[in-house]
């Protein structure tokens, strides 16, 4: 039977913030994705590899059974819709939270269509995520996708509201922008793929059971 | 300007002749199977009411469906997304047998998202139901010839996984759960996320001793070991919980000794198609493919919408995934290639080979290519007078 183990992770804050949990179930990688080019990395246990991609594309690779198990922020998979995955433990790191966010003058008003009727407009890459908290809150909004430094998009015209993670503030303050509504608390999920989590059920039970030694002897 | 007229749909494909002979092959040795099992095919229509498509299987499918007007009737009709209710109908409406009724079907259906690796968004499902038996010898029979499919099909290292709805049914009943605080935590055990659940959990005021049994219940999978330890964590929970952890039991026990090769695998917490199943789930996993390739379960509520209720259950799958992941056996191509030659002996001696079970190509005169190009292996040539077929070399 193939008991191999493939872990799908993300580079950067999810990746340092994982190496300690995995060093506390046994598992060192053998390289570091930010000096090699490999995408997929050896690690001291044989039969464990670790798969470095983008941090969106971690469902994917875990929901087709690509990678067996993954780490995933709570907002990748909100936004995936988390269908055909198992999402037994949160890991407790890489927190922040999913706010809504808008131009400082704004804060007191209740939309910055100041009741007139008009739809907000959101620029976020959480698109998903953005049209259910809306429509839960009975709010019709227009949502604009956009890649990347959302923070732009309020002061330029382009929307009027923004919604995307916030860690420690800095940089809606620096762009006169402030938190306006707290929509998730966010951290790494530990992910797994439904079949593997069947068929390779001892191995995989073992790690979630390791993994979840760590989360606790850290806290 | 480049044109793309060839362009086909989004999740809609076609089957070039060598898959396509593959899959002929494999939907005849299937139907064949079922014929010896004693099912009975039947062939529903493609389209139908929607009232009668949707009925009792939950919104999913109503989202999956293609849907059009009647123009005759101005009602909705829609094209079948799956066929199981359909076949459902066939034997509560239009049978009414009382001996059990034993029914397979093969056929496309269309779906409006696909939902599959393959991304496709029209599936070839085949399958079969056993309708008017409540109890574990139907279930062992649906899921041995779910077995005996997947192994005519070629796929080796195949995984069996049963789950059973009634546990959490019989758990959120226990529990007081109202409909929509179910669902709610129906999504998160689907998902089987513990920290969702013991969230949701803390949230709502049921008593202490149901929300650990609740609480349990994401981590109740494995082996079948599995299924004693549920009896101890479960043993406060409701006599429905038990029988359904009873029957579980019955059958994977049964399973087991049937298939002493097949790897098994509980479930406690699998809640698929909690709308319309109501007892044993079952699916089939294959080594290196990450999701279920055949798929089943009782739903004994159905037939009550089309006037009469009858225990049911079934199994179905995706006949090009079975392609896909099985060895179907590639056969070698042999075929003879005749002469255009208008000799009523040539006629004659093609019209046997052909009723003796060969191939035969007739050449045309001025044809571009030859023999081989027509994939044949041997060709008929006038020797002496007579009319013989030879190795092409």
């Amino acid at each position: 039977m193939n008991d191999s183990l493939i872990i799908a992770l993300s580079k950067g804050r999810i990746f340092k913030e994982t190496v300690p949990l995995l060093a506390q179930a046994g598992i060192t990688p053998l390289d570091d994705p930010d000096t090699s080019r490999k995408l997929i990395l050896d690690t001291n246990q044989e039969q464990v590899k670790l798969l470095i991609v983008r941090a969106t594309d971690v469902p994917t690779y875990v929901q087709y059974g690509a990678a067996d198990l993954g780490v995933a922020g709570k907002d990748v998979l909100l936004e995936h819709g988390g269908e055909g995955l198992y999402e037994p433990l949160d890991l407790r790191i890489a927190v922040c939270k999913l706010m809504v966010a808008g131009r400082v003058e704004e804060k007191d008003k209740p939309t910055a269509a100041g009741g007139s009727g008009a739809r907000l407009r959101i620029a976020t890459k959480f698109v998903n995520s953005t049209r259910r908290y809306y429509a839960e809150k009975g709010e019709q909004v227009e949502v604009i996708k956009l890649y990347g430094s959302m923070e732009l998009a309020p002061l330029v015209g382009l929307a009027d509201r923004i919604v995307d993670l916030v860690d420690t503030g800095n940089t809606l303050k620096a762009n006169g922008l402030t938190p306006l509504e707290h929509m998730a608390d966010i951290s790494s999920r530990l992910i797994v793929n439904k079949a593997s989590m069947k068929m390779k059920h001892q191995a995989v039970r073992e790690f979630i059971d390791n993994m979840t030694k760590a989360v606790q002897d850290r806290s | 300007m480049k044109s793309d007229r060839w362009l086909l749909p989004e999740g809609i494909d076609e089957l070039l002749p060598d898959e396509a002979r593959i899959l002929e092959d494999l939907r005849r040795r299937l139907l064949d199977l079922y014929q010896a099992w004693g099912y009975d095919l039947v062939i529903p229509p493609f389209v139908e009411y929607v009232e009668s498509l949707l009925t009792g299987v939950g919104s999913d499918l109503d989202v999956q469906t293609f849907k059009l007007i009647d123009q005759r009737s101005g009602r909705l009709m829609g094209v079948r997304a799956d066929m199981t209710p359909q076949v459902a109908r066939i034997d509560a409406h239009r049978l009414r047998r009382e001996a059990p009724t034993r029914l397979c079907y093969i056929g496309t259906v269309l779906r409006t998202q696909s939902d599959d690796f393959a991304s496709s968004r029209s599936v070839v499902q085949i399958g079969a139901e056993l309708y008017g038996h409540n109890g574990h010898e139907s279930d062992v029979e649906m899921l041995s010839l779910m077995l005996e499919t997947l192994a005519l099909a070629g796929l080796q290292d195949v995984y069996i996984d049963i789950g059973h709805v009634g546990i959490f049914q019989g758990l959120a009943a226990q529990a007081g759960l109202n409909q929509e605080q179910k669902n709610e935590l129906f999504d998160a055990l689907q998902r089987k996320s513990v920290p969702d659940i013991t969230d949701y959990l803390a949230s709502v005021s049921i008593e202490n001793g149901i929300r650990q049994m609740l609480l349990e219940l994401a981590w109740l999978n494995g082996d079948m070991d599995v299924l004693s330890e549920a009896r101890k964590k479960l043993q406060a929970a409701s006599d429905d919980v038990h029988q359904a952890i009873d029957d579980m039991t019955q059958v994977a026990e049964q399973m087991q000794s049937r298939y002493p090769e097949i790897s098994l695998h509980c479930d406690l917490a699998e809640v698929r198609g909690i709308q319309y199943h109501t007892g044993i789930v079952f699916a089939a996993y294959k080594s290196g493919v990450g999701q279920s390739i055949a798929q089943g379960g009782r739903y004994d509520n159905i037939g009550r919408y089309f006037g009469r209720a009858r225990p049911a259950t079934g199994f179905s799958a995706d006949l090009r995934s079975l392609m896909k992941w099985g060895m179907a056996s590639e056969q070698s191509k042999n075929a003879i290639f005749a002469p255009a030659d208008s000799d009523p002996a040539l006629q004659q001696k093609i019209k046997e080979l052909r009723q003796s079970g060969e191939r035969v190509v007739a050449q045309l005169s001025g044809q571009a290519g030859g023999a081989k190009d027509l994939d044949c292996d041997r060709q008929i040539v006038s020797r002496s007078g007579q009319w013989i077929v030879e190795k092409i070399k």
